[in-house]
């Protein structure tokens, strides 16, 4: 194995939209709470940023179960973004989340634009690094789908949140689309700083002996390694079509898959339902990606970024 | 401190059809702090395709040789493969989980076990765990399909030993209930763990003799550790954590008190 420059450590800082993260891997929405739960498997100071689970305006219940099922090399979920509500968010999970050196960004959920707006208002004052709009969740009924899903629309509330929001605005995009290139401009045009994709594909699963759903919901989210090549094309599609970075995620596993994404145009990834597989996962790609540079005599990640030929 | 670990398989056996048991002994040094009856952990499959940890009663832990004791069923391809496993094999496990019950609550009384099927596994540990505090009885009251049991033995260990089956080849012919019913068996608290119908059977019964029923809730779960929200259930009060009627079975859980719950 070659060594880098005498073995000197590669620089693993990344800027997102102005935001200097001490490395690339961030957590995925959803698939690490808050970061509490996690923080007993992998110290939270060693990750780039911590992206907290959808949170709303006033609590949502979420979806009946069963929410999740296992498929081949994936998993479905329909947890219906089941949160506490802003209040007990700010109060409980930021306030755990800043005893930590690590970047924190919110992600956003709402039924309607004035509740993602009461949301970003909300958080303007908070110690939070970036919002995370998620316009992508499919098990949602009540229209969160439409604002990722056309294209006017997304630039639209990207406008809103942007004319409000004190952080830097993440859009996430959903991979329900025909053309992520279009959505990806859709995004940019609308003022969003970064965006970040994918969220899950909508699959379902049938139980065949009892001839029912397996999930409550019918519909669920599809994340996991089954989906990663889905997700590599649509990073390395949405790099050609904009400037804005990209948050790249889908299926990560390992650092070689994170390494994947960079190429493919993502400036940073997330972990996420391989989280379930391995609570220390997102530790482990950190240390891989670092040793990845080493082994290939790269200096700074940043060079990853868009570098497939 | 929950972590995953890498187990190795000390024993595997077939306890009855379909049903087994395997023992993983944890790394020399590396034991949890505390393991109470009725916590479960995450074993995952040794197939890549398989991604979730499945979650498994503890059915026995001896602190001294560091060995967890596992009852299952083979129900699916996970369970198959962990079935599969010959001793000397490494299983990954993610533990140790879940709330366990309430020994606190339970000392000095009489307490009534009920388990039904593949919900029998974690009444052994706590009924050896109850038999070990003075003044607390133990009646194990456990149902099978027929006269294919496993886990009696351990069982009697501990104290009274009921069955009920459901072809009437032993014990009472029907449910734990209509065992309890035959012979009268007074309680001050009921611990069950079954199918939700015996669970729902159970709530109705501790009510109406107006005792305590601590009842172990089964749910799909992804992560095991209360991050994705997956396994909750439905609860009667605003659940602290979540602040809307859902409490997490893996981590608020999997042992509720009947009445919290609605089930
Ligand atoms: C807290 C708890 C304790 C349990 N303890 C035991 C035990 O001691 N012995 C035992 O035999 N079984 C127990 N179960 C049930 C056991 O988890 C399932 O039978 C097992 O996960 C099935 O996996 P599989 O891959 O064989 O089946 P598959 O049907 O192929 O599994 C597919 C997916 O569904 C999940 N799943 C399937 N059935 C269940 C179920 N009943 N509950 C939860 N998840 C399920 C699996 O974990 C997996 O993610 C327990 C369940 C819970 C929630
Ligand atoms: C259980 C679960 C919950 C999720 N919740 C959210 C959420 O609240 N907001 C969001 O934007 N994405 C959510 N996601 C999507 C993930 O953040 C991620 O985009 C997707 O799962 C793809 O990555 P993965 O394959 O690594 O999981 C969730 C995913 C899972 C598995
Ligand atoms: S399985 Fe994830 S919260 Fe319980």
């Amino acid at each position: 194995m070659r060594e880098g420059t005498c073995g000197v450590k590669p620089d693993m800082s990344v800027n997102i939209a102005g935001v200097e993260l001490k490395n690339p891997v961030m957590t995925a929405s959803g698939t690490f709470g808050s970061g509490m739960e996690y923080s007993e498997f992998v110290d939270l100071n060693h990750l780039g940023a911590v992206v907290t689970k959808g949170v709303a305006n006033k609590p949502w219940e979420g979806n009946p179960t069963p929410r999740v099922a296992e498929v081949y090399g994936g998993m479905l979920n329909a947890i219906g973004l089941q949160n506490p509500g802003i209040d007990v968010f700010i109060e409980r999970d930021l306030a755990f989340l800043k005893q930590f050196d690590t970047k924190v960004i919110v992600n956003v959920c709402g039924h309607t634009e004035e509740e993602y707006l009461e949301v970003v208002e909300r958080l303007a004052d908070e110690t939070v690094d970036m919002l995370e709009i998620n316009v992508s969740c499919p098990n949602v009924k009540q229209g969160a789908i439409q604002f990722g899903q056309d294209p006017k629309c997304l630039t639209d509330i990207t406008a809103k949140v942007k004319r409000i929001a004190k952080q830097p605005v993440i859009m996430k995009l959903t991979p329900n689309v025909t053309d992520i290139a279009e959505m990806a401009r859709a995004a940019e045009a609308g003022g969003a700083d970064a965006i970040s994709l994918i969220n899950t594909i909508t699959g379902m699963k049938i139980d065949i002996e009892k001839r029912s759903f397996v999930l409550a919901n019918k519909t669920g989210g599809l994340s996991g390694p089954a989906i990663k090549p889905v997700a590599v094309r649509m990073v390395w599609q949405a790099a050609q079509a904009v400037k804005i970075p990209i948050i790249g995620m889908g299926g990560i596993a390992s650092a070689e898959d994170a390494v994947e994404f960079m190429l493919a145009g993502a400036s940073a990834v997330a972990v996420g339902a391989m989280n379930f597989h391995d609570p220390c996962l997102t530790q482990k790609v950190v240390d891989g990606m670092e040793q990845y540079l080493l082994r290939h005599n790269i200096h700074t990640v940043r060079e990853l970024t868009g570098a497939v030929q | 401190m929950k972590k995953k670990t890498t187990m190795t398989v000390t024993d595997i056996r077939s306890l009855a059809e379909g049903v087994f048991s395997m023992k993983l002994r944890y790394p020399e040094g590396d034991l949890p702090e505390e393991v109470k009856p009725g916590q479960f952990a995450g074993l995952y499959p040794n197939d890549p395709s398989k991604l979730l940890p499945r979650p498994i009663s503890i059915c026995r832990w001896d602190p001294d040789t560091g060995e967890l004791q596992f009852v299952f069923r083979v129900a699916g391809a996970g369970t198959a493969s962990l079935a599969a496993q010959k001793p000397g094999d490494s299983v990954d496990m993610l533990g140790i989980l879940g709330n366990g019950y309430d020994l606190e609550k339970l000392s000095g009384k009489r307490v009534l076990l009920l388990g039904g099927g593949i919900g029998i596994p974690p009444m052994v540990e706590l009924a050896a765990a109850l038999a070990g505090r003075p003044g607390t009885g133990v009646t194990a009251v456990m149902g099978y399909r027929n006269s294919d049991l496993f886990l009696t033995q351990e069982l009697e260990r501990y104290g009274n030993l009921l069955i009920a089956t459901e072809d009437g080849s032993v014990g009472t012919k029907g449910n734990v209930l209509d065992a309890v019913r035959e012979a009268s068996v007074r309680a001050d608290a009921v611990c069950a763990c079954g199918p939700m119908p015996m669970l729902r059977a159970v709530k109705k019964f501790a009510r109406e003799q107006g005792i305590p029923a601590y009842i172990s809730l089964e749910e799909r779960m992804a992560c095991g550790v209360g991050a994705c929200l997956g396994c909750v259930t439905k609860t009667v009060k605003t659940d602290s954590h979540s602040h809307v009627r859902n409490a997490r079975i893996c981590t608020e859980g999997p042992v509720f008190d009947a009445e919290e719950v609605e089930i």
